[in-house]
């Protein structure tokens, strides 16, 4: 899902490749950034050698968060093809702002659907490497705790837990973090809508506060989603170049 | 004889020193605090989730939401990812801009600091000069951009606009008047950067009066000397950044080490401290604004020698000029297209960040090719630094778990995003 390989890999990239061997899946460089996939069953072997091995010296985990690539390239706004076909009226959709709670979609085994992404930095080296592993299966999505080996991840599973549902074998407090207590659902999957699923009001006569399925907004979006995949960008940065040289 | 157990207590959310609306439970030893459990998320307002239901301009207005204590830089790791996935670049100009206000932001941001963490520890009067100061480095957020927090300022490409050659003025009123009005106008007679070149050579002295309150207070000291001690292993291995990490001795900052915007052509230093304790997080903190201070002197400097543009002259990202708009057709499109549909970010992924006041502060920015992010994901310093609240407050009595609170410099809005 990242840019294709440059001709020459980075000076990390070959580390990378050299120290771990079979156990890096792939590694992707883009915008200047390197992206190592490994598979989940080596997470946390693989994030030990990235800590521990001299010349990466990965001390620091930065970021950790959770991906639900269901839905990864779909557009709902036909642009591309509307020279000769006519432009659709972008009404139509599955995106998140489409349903409500009882209306959402129930996707079943969807390939790589979610995928756990760390950012690593090492502070001696003055490096940074993003690492992802896509989760085996799909219904309950899981991989290997790192936080025996960082632990300020503790917080940032959990959160990836919360919103996405995807376990973290050997956490030692795997709670909800963000959301509401006796929450329902987990509000960042791409099949949650985004209106939500309970309300809260007051309400006079039961003089508490009550949950409730939502009711006061209905979902809508206003922009439609749309892909391109056009040469403005290019003609827009030759042209700002031509501008330049004037 | 009675029998005496350990207790627990509920702190916040509702309490003056959570700062927002942090929630402890504390379980207690006598005064002893025995295990820490933060809750947190009770300003939980799915901003990464909004942002995937916008186009990509619409979301920075709610940068400034998150840390609402340091918006400009929010904005600024948002729209560099934007700007990384297009490969737009910036102009020179708007560079410095974004560089100048990311400082006059870390001041703010620190002296809401400094106010509310002497406030939370008992000294009144430095909370009360701090918001003197915020008021005038605010007056020139709301002279750029119409808006005295929520900017929304800075846009992929560059800044929405340049700094404006008059600085407004005080009106008379019945708070202001007579004296006290030119005394308040003093500095406002010219640019905005007349105004900010007047407040920085004045500013030095106004941080020397905060630590003639603060710096060898027998209370202050009592009350953060050896509290709260972060070793540079914890402060590492718990993803520690920015003054949180320097005080614990490890000297590491992204505008330094990793420099963005024009961070590689000022000078200015980076402060370290030796013990990793509370004092030692005030002295890094109050020598970080007197470098901004030195950082904006520069600023505005290069910035009066060299007028420009302050955004990108690219159409398909950044709108063309309300005047061309009435004349040129193309242009017409553009800005029709602009802000209906929003703009398409070419596939791929990108992890932008700023040193912001707090620490780093970075936006994982996921596109598929389409006019809204697939996925956006807010690196929040305040997040990673407050689940070491258990860690490091372990042992302490209660009161020092307030000078902790404060001394993390947290703010809900990034906490829970």
């Amino acid at each position: 899902m990242t840019a294709s390989n440059p001709a020459q890999p980075s000076a990390l990239a070959q580390l990378l490749e050299a120290r771990l061997g079979a156990r890096c899946a792939r590694i992707a460089e883009s915008h200047g950034q390197t992206t190592l996939e490994v598979l989940p069953e080596n997470w946390l072997n693989v994030a030990l050698t990235l800590r521990d091995d001299p010349q990466l010296r990965f001390e620091q985990l930065v970021d950790l968060c959770g991906i639900d690539y269901l839905s990864w390239g779909e557009g709902e706004w036909e642009g591309d093809a509307a020279s000769w076909q006519g432009f659709s009226r972008g009404v139509e959709g599955a995106g998140p702002g489409r349903f409500g709670w009882s209306t959402r979609p129930h996707p079943q085994h969807v390939p790589r659907r979610f995928g756990v992404v760390a950012h690593l930095l090492s502070i001696s080296h003055n490096q940074r490497v993003r690492v992802r592993a896509y989760c085996a299966d799909d219904e309950l999505p899981s991989v290997a705790s790192l936080v025996a080996v960082w632990p300020g991840v503790n917080w940032f599973e959990r959160e990836a837990f919360d919103l996405f549902g995807i376990v973290f074998e050997g956490h030692p407090d795997l709670r909800r973090i963000l959301t509401d207590y006796g929450f329902v659902g987990h509000p960042f999957r791409k099949d949650f809508p985004l209106i939500g699923n309970v309300e809260v009001r007051y309400d006079a006569d039961k003089k508490r506060v009550v949950y409730e399925p939502v009711r006061s907004v209905e979902p809508r979006v206003t922009v439609p989603r749309t892909l391109r995949d056009d040469s403005r960008y290019e003609q827009a940065q030759a042209e700002a170049k031509a501008r330049g040289a004037k | 004889m009675q029998e005496i157990k350990n207790y627990t207590m509920n702190f916040g959310p509702q309490h003056p020193a959570a700062h927002g609306v942090l929630r402890l439970v504390l379980e207690l030893d006598g005064e002893t605090v025995m295990r820490v459990d933060p809750h947190i998320g009770l300003l939980h307002r799915a901003t990464e989730k909004l942002a995937e239901s916008k186009p990509f301009n619409h979301s920075i207005g709610y940068m400034d939401r998150l840390d609402y204590v340091s918006m400009m830089c929010n904005e600024h790791a948002y729209v560099r990812a934007i700007e990384n996935l297009l490969g737009v670049e910036v102009p020179a100009r708007a560079q410095w801009i974004r560089t100048l206000f990311d400082e006059i932001t870390r001041i703010l941001n620190h002296l809401m600091w400094l106010g509310s963490n002497g406030l939370d520890l008992g000294a009144m009067a430095v909370f009360l000069y701090a918001f003197r100061d915020r008021e005038e480095l605010m007056d020139c957020y709301e002279a750029v951009s119409g808006a005295r927090m929520h900017a929304t300022y800075y846009r992929p490409g560059g800044v929405y606009r340049d700094l404006p050659d008059v600085m407004p003025r005080y009106a008379e009123s019945k708070w202001h008047r007579g004296k006290d009005l030119e005394r308040l106008n003093e500095w406002r007679n010219g640019s905005m950067l007349d105004f900010l070149d007047a407040f920085a050579d004045d500013f030095p002295r106004r941080i020397d009066e905060y630590e003639t309150l603060l710096t060898d207070n027998r209370i202050w000291k009592q009350r953060t000397v050896d509290i709260g001690i972060v070793s540079p292993e914890q402060a590492l291995e718990w993803g520690m950044s920015g003054p949180m990490l320097r005080a614990s001795g490890i000297e590491w900052d992204l505008r330094k080490k990793q420099p963005y915007a024009c961070y590689g052509e000022v000078d200015f230093d980076i402060p370290v401290g030796s013990r990793g304790d509370c004092y030692d997080r005030y002295l890094v903190r109050v020598e970080e604004m007197r470098q901004s201070n030195h950082i904006i002197k520069q600023c505005v400097r290069w910035l009066r020698a060299n007028p420009g543009p302050v955004i990108a002259r690219n159409f398909k990202v950044a709108p063309p000029s309300r005047v061309e708009m009435k004349r040129d057709m193309e242009a017409l499109i553009h800005h029709f297209k602009l802000f209906t549909e929003g703009y398409t970010v070419p596939l791929g992924e990108t992890y932008a960040a700023v040193e912001a006041p707090k620490g780093e502060f970075a936006v994982y920015l996921v596109s598929d090719g389409a006019n809204k992010p697939f996925r956006m994901h807010c690196r929040a310093p305040s997040f990673a630094h407050l689940s070491s609240m258990d860690t490091i407050v372990r042992g302490h009595m209660l009161p020092d778990v307030v000078a902790m609170i404060g001394t993390y410099d947290v703010v809900f809005g990034e906490v829970d995003r």
